[in-house]
């Protein structure tokens, strides 16, 4: 079985919410897989489910060939997984919560230090500290740490990058990156729209629903509608302006652009993207400019998501 | 010319520890204000002294005209605030939440009553006006959150990571608030670690290591720098501090979670 991950058709409910509706997806060994979506969106429920710490109200999982449900304990010993709130023993020192969950899974961190090393290297400085004083980042690194310690076959993290600067969640990154090239299979979800394109494969999921899942550049491709950047420096009055524009899909701001999409797919993207300079130039624009540019990831999902409270 | 923000030199120790060093800069009035920096970089401290919560260990600051030493009572008057983990009262509905903000805030019954009809409008929430803000979905509750953080009608507003985790929509529908709010003259100070939100902004600074590295409007910075987006010239700024003087991380609970409320 080639599959690390193969979920179909999982559902769960809490009250009235529709934490998962109708989930179905596979995750090849070796892949660095992410879960890219907002908060809310069912990214944890899932990851809880998937390590056997939920079970679903119906649907099947297997992971590691594994039913999550039935073979929950032989899972456990087999699976890395990393929280998305902080879950080390703030009281205990950088060293002691190594200590303390490698000998949960019966083995110490002396032994284990070899694979852990890349990362350890990283916080051993502060190997001394209590966990709680450390910075977002240098936690991350611990509870990747702890999460590695027992040598899993497959590791889920769930939003490792939430709340840690730019730089940081770069290095976590890299290191993701590292132990997929060690052969690992990684599993990863973030609200970052941006980190996708450092998957193999992403799925989008909003509202407890995947709605899309390929490759990173798959899933910009897909977007369906032609697209432009547009920069002007009377910024804010520009998108408002834009939204009037007779053919115009939608508007949003994207950095220091404007994306706009149009309705119509048949027409030249230069005839397009020459009207949207006519249009802005009359509505006093004079230093617009316009360029049909690649869709990303986040583009696509806004198109797919529809209206948010629905 | 009337600045919301004028901070010259501030500065703030812990025992041996400098996390705030000397910085200075402005917030001119009606002026989306970035305010970036990495984990540790001393951004949270920074922001206590200024809404009156820390006294500074030196330097000056006045902050909606009023002295950060001597006024911090009055600065907790003239400024809003918001941050992503202290927002509205969850077991309060959205009315009671502008009843009880407008009562620490000395907004008459008629005021009071005059916005909430307003603030819901605006934001399309009449129908959810009565129920428990924890049902909402989280990008409404954050827009909430902003409009009562406006509701007293302050000169600026403190925003800590306002978008953390919000979908894309709903973080770009903040972002417009955002822009009328400083439309209508109101100053905001914003940070954020979506690096596409700094571009925003009318002029941010990046802080590492207690300084402001980069003071300035995000194309200037690009230009002045050589770097094609605020993200890559954030990661080149910051690098050296976070990676290799990890000696320099804040005092425990520093620099998460003790951000409190206005009130």
């Amino acid at each position: 079985m080639s599959s690390s991950v193969s979920a179909r058709s999982l559902r769960k409910q809490f009250g009235e919410t529709r934490a998962l509706d109708d989930v179905s997806f596979d995750v090849e060994a070796g892949e660095l897989f992410g879960f890219i979506g907002p908060d809310g969106g069912g990214k944890t429920t899932l990851f809880r489910i998937l390590v056997t710490l939920m079970t679903p109200d119906s649907g099947q999982a297997h992971v590691l060939g594994l039913d999550v449900v039935r073979d929950l304990w032989a899972l456990r010993r087999r699976v890395g997984y990393m929280p998305g709130r902080f879950s080390l023993y703030p009281d205990l020192s950088v060293d002691e919560n190594l200590r303390f969950f490698a000998s949960v899974f019966g083995t110490t961190p002396e032994r284990e230090h070899e694979h852990i090393a890349p990362i350890y290297d990283q916080i051993a400085p502060f190997r001394e500290r209590r966990a709680a004083a450390l910075s977002g980042g240098m936690k991350q690194k611990l509870a990747l740490c702890c999460a590695l310690v027992h040598r899993p076959e497959i590791l889920f993290l769930d939003e490792p990058t939430t709340g840690i600067d730019a730089v940081s969640r770069r290095e976590l990154w890299d290191l993701l990156g590292r132990l997929r090239e060690q052969g690992m299979t990684v599993v990863v979800s973030t609200p970052y729209m941006d980190e996708a394109n450092r998957c193999d494969r992403v799925a989008l999921i909003q509202s407890g629903r995947v709605i899309a899942l390929d490759t990173p550049a798959a899933v910009a491709a897909s977007l369906g509608h032609p697209l432009f950047a547009v920069r002007a420096s009377a910024r804010h009055a520009a998108l408002n302006a834009l939204r009037s524009f007779p053919h115009v899909h939608s508007v949003l701001p994207f950095g220091d652009v404007h994306h706009v999409t149009d309705v119509r797919r048949d027409v030249p993207v230069d005839v397009i993207a020459g009207e949207l300079r006519r249009y802005l130039a009359d509505a006093g624009f004079a230093d617009a400019e316009v360029a049909p540019t690649a869709p990303t990831v986040e583009d696509v999902f806004i198109e797919r998501m529809g209206s948010p409270y629905e | 010319m009337n600045r919301a923000i004028e901070a010259n030199e501030l500065t703030r120790r812990f025992g041996a520890f400098t996390a705030v060093d000397r910085i200075s800069f402005d917030v001119r009035q009606g002026e989306v204000f970035g305010f970036l920096g990495a984990n540790g970089a001393g951004k949270t401290t920074a922001i206590r002294m200024l809404t009156g919560l820390l006294t500074p260990s030196g330097g000056s600051a006045r902050v909606a005209g009023h002295d950060v030493y001597t006024e911090g009572e009055k600065i907790k008057r003239s400024i809003g605030y918001m941050s992503q983990r202290f927002s509205l009262y969850e077991d309060l509905s959205p009315r009671e939440n502008i009843r009880l903000y407008g009562g620490i805030y000395d907004l008459t019954a008629p005021e009071i009553r005059e916005r909430t009809a307003a603030m819901l409008s605006r934001l399309g929430l009449e129908s959810v006006g009565s129920r428990p803000v924890r049902e909402l979905p989280v990008g409404w509750r954050q827009k909430l959150a902003f409009s009562v953080a406006l509701l007293h009608r302050p000169s600026i507003v403190f925003l800590d990571e306002p978008t953390s985790g919000v979908d894309p929509v709903t973080r770009r529908q903040f972002w417009e608030l955002i822009y009328e709010a400083a439309a209508r003259g109101t100053s905001v100070l914003v940070t954020t670690h979506y690096m596409d939100e700094a571009e925003y902004c009318d002029r941010l600074s990046i802080m590492v290591a207690g300084r402001i590295a980069a003071l300035g409007a995000p194309a200037e910075l690009k230009q002045q720098h050589g770097t094609s987006s605020i993200d890559d010239l954030f990661v080149r700024l910051a690098r050296p501090a976070v990676s290799e003087q990890p000696s320099r991380l804040a005092p425990p609970a520093q620099d998460k979670g003790e951000s409190k409320g206005p009130a």
